[in-house]
């Protein structure tokens, strides 16, 4: 949708705190349809991704084991659309700074929340049982 | 006076410091093409920050929740959730996450009606998302499904509340927005901290993604 060159300026946050200079002109600002379209697409899209979530836990809809994942990943796809259309991530320079900060926030969740799942499994797997060691101790 | 000096001094870039071309107009070193960046971008990006370390807050709960999803004592498991409350905060909370944006909209162009018609729109449908969570847990603490039974449900009060009381700061920070623009103005502070209001009120939105995808759908699946 951006073969305009202005709609590639959005950036984090819309035009809110937009630096009007005195004596320049104004900022060229996209049009108020251009963004409004904007926020209506993002919108429609992450309803439909939300409504196909709860949808898929129906059981007759995707095959049973697949749920979990199908779940994920449109959770995953919301989120991107929530990024583009609500956050406006981009690829435009003044957005660098953010993606690269995105980048390594989604690092450290990654380590926390899979590190946390994976060592945890791991200890439940291989320590005794507190019951079993209790009988160890009582007998 | 040697020929880098004079090139630095004709507005080149002879060692191409700033990643641009030698010719034309003098590239800014160590301040990035053209000078420091505009002091939106600047504080778009150290809220960004806020939010980031924030958001590996949360992580921390979801993988507590994850971990601790089969430590039930006994007690209720996630088949308890009622998914038809926990669709209609997702409603609220996009919805308002959509009329945050259409403030936006107003707030750039300096529409004080429209900016107080989509912000109340915003507060009001936050307000349904809090009186439908704080229904939630009443009616879970009264069947004994409080935050002490279990060590499932501690998880899962820790993260849904945490979530929740985020939502309720987003609520007075919004109530004070509201004041302050028939009060101030669009000055170019008060825009600035709205900027950092709507990213925080998105990113609560993409939280709570997580927290109906994990918590609420997935755990539903958890035998």
């Amino acid at each position: 949708m951006s073969t305009n060159p202005e709609e590639e300026e959005f950036d984090l946050g819309s035009h809110v705190g937009e630096e009007q200079v005195a004596g320049e002109p104004p900022h060229e600002h996209p049009s108020l349809a251009a963004e409004l379209r904007g926020y209506i697409i993002g919108f429609v899209l992450a309803a439909a991704l939300t409504a196909a979530s709860f949808w898929s836990l129906d059981e007759h809809v995707i095959y049973g084991p697949g749920i979990v994942m199908a779940v994920i990943v449109l959770g995953l796809a919301q989120v991107g659309v929530h990024l583009v259309f609500f956050l406006h991530m981009t690829t435009g320079p003044d957005n660098t700074n953010n993606a690269l900060a995105l980048a390594f926030g989604v690092l450290i969740v990654c380590l926390i929340f899979f590190g946390s799942i994976w060592v945890m499994y791991n200890m439940d797997h291989n320590m005794i049982p507190l019951s079993a060691l209790m009988h160890m101790r009582g007998g | 006076m040697s020929a880098p000096t004079e090139a630095l001094r004709a507005g080149r870039d002879p060692y191409h410091l700033g990643h641009g071309p030698s010719t034309g107009a003098p590239e800014y070193t160590g301040h990035g093409a053209g000078g420091p960046a505009p002091k939106r971008i600047v504080v778009g990006y150290g809220f960004w920050i806020f939010i980031l370390s924030d958001v590996i807050l949360f992580s921390c709960f979801f993988a507590t929740y994850t971990v601790l999803i089969h430590a039930r004592n006994g007690g209720p498991g996630p088949e308890m959730f009622d998914l038809r409350n926990t669709a209609e905060e997702t409603a609220c909370l996009l919805l308002s996450s959509f009329t945050c944006g259409l403030a936006s909209l107003a707030v750039g162009r300096r529409n004080l009606l429209w900016t107080e018609v989509a912000l109340a729109a915003t507060g009001l449908l936050g307000l349904t998302f809090i009186g439908l969570e704080a229904r939630e847990f009443v009616g879970l603490v009264a069947q004994g499904a409080g935050p002490t039974r279990s060590a499932f449900l501690t998880a899962f009060f820790s993260l849904v509340g945490c979530h929740g009381l985020h939502v309720t700061a987003g609520l007075l920070w919004l109530g004070t927005m509201m004041a302050q623009f028939p009060a101030k103005g669009f000055k170019e502070s008060i825009r600035h901290r709205y900027l950092c209001f709507s990213l925080f009120w998105h990113a609560l939105d993409i939280i709570w993604i997580g927290i109906f995808t994990v918590v609420y759908l997935i755990g539903k699946m958890t035998p």
